[in-house]
């Protein structure tokens, strides 16, 4: 399944102004997320890079992605557990959210 | 209605503010990204509701519950779709929103809000009525309880609670001295300690700094123990 912004524009249900101001937000959170996870997972800070997973896994579903929303849920999980079975997957969703993230005009 | 918005995420902050502006009378007066934050803030201002992150770094939403002496209302919000509500111990916390918010979940949120903001915890039976002013009714589990003020033994404050003993059972209300005390007549109460209020006509005796009501034996303290003396019909 591919990102979409069908949540926030039945949110925003015109509001142009919100629209921009969250697309804004996105920009600007998502891959500050991002990198504090990369650099929980390359110094094997599991719990902290469990809660990163945390925040991003509902970016995950404000974007449509369901089935990557379950995905970082188990790879919440299994970090928790001290377990990185499930990075390579998370980290391929991270990079389509972040190419999804870098098209989206304000 | 006001509210404030915590939330580490400032997506989702911008989301709970948006869906607010569906609601025609609930204004977003202030948004933080962390419990910290909010709780400097509401030492210096009422609101009415809370929009809550349960999931943030350090201090956890359920800490910053734990630490509000006279809560508003609250309501949760969490990325877990199987979140377990065990957080529903707590009076002030009504209801809990899985995100991403719908608006149609979010409306329904507020609604139960306002109906249960106009049904407060404590309310004493006031005006029509040869009853009028003898008793007060108690919300346990959203059940209206009636108490005869002449069946109150004591109260006891317990944390964010009180306890109210009466002459068959013991409630546990969440609430404080202060407002209960407000509640019942002072010519039938007393406050003889700051965690105990007694009903007068209970006393069986007193004994130095201790006075039996019931089963129960209640201090006294010293800054309460003149006004008791003075009201005795003392021999």
């Amino acid at each position: 399944m591919e990102p979409n912004l069908n949540y926030i524009k039945k949110l925003a249900a015109g509001d142009r102004s919100f629209e921009e101001k969250f697309i804004q937000i996105l920009k600007k959170e998502f891959p500050l997320e991002e990198a504090e996870y990369i650099h929980n997972i390359s110094e094997k800070n599991l719990d902290e890079a469990a809660l990163n997973v945390h925040k991003l896994k509902h970016k995950f579903s404000i974007l449509g992605l369901e089935e990557d929303y379950e995905l970082a849920v188990k790879h919440e999980e299994a970090l928790q557990e001290g377990n990185t079975v499930w990075e390579k997957d998370f980290i391929r969703t991270l990079v389509k959210v972040e190419d999804f993230i870098k098209t989206i005009q304000v | 209605m006001n509210c404030i918005i915590i939330d580490d995420e400032a997506t989702a902050r911008a989301i709970v503010a948006q869906l607010c502006t569906s609601i025609e009378d609930l204004d977003v007066i202030e948004e933080f990204s962390s419990a910290i934050e909010a709780i400097k803030f509401l030492n210096q201002q009422t609101i009415d509701l809370i929009f809550l992150d349960i999931h943030m770094p350090g201090f956890t939403g359920m800490d910053f519950v734990k630490t509000l002496k006279n809560p508003p209302k609250i309501v949760l919000t969490t990325s877990d779709q199987n979140f377990a509500i065990e957080s529903y111990e707590y009076e002030s916390i009504v209801d809990y929103l899985v995100k991403p918010i719908s608006e149609e979940r979010f409306k329904k949120c507020i609604a139960k809000v306002k109906n249960l903001m106009e049904r407060p915890s404590l309310v004493t039976e006031q005006g029509e009525g040869s009853d009028a002013g003898t008793e007060l009714y108690i919300n346990i589990d959203r059940r209206l309880i009636k108490l005869k003020f002449d069946e109150i033994q004591l109260i006891e404050a317990k944390g964010d609670y009180i306890e109210i003993i009466t002459d068959t059972e013991m409630y546990r209300v969440h609430s404080s001295l202060k407002k209960i005390k407000d509640k019942l007549p002072a010519s039938l109460f007393l406050q003889v300690h700051r965690s105990y209020i007694i009903n007068f006509s209970k006393i069986i005796d007193i004994e130095d700094n201790s006075i039996l009501i019931g089963k129960s034996v209640i201090p006294i303290s010293r800054s309460n123990r003149p006004e008791l003396m003075r009201r005795l019909n003392l021999l």
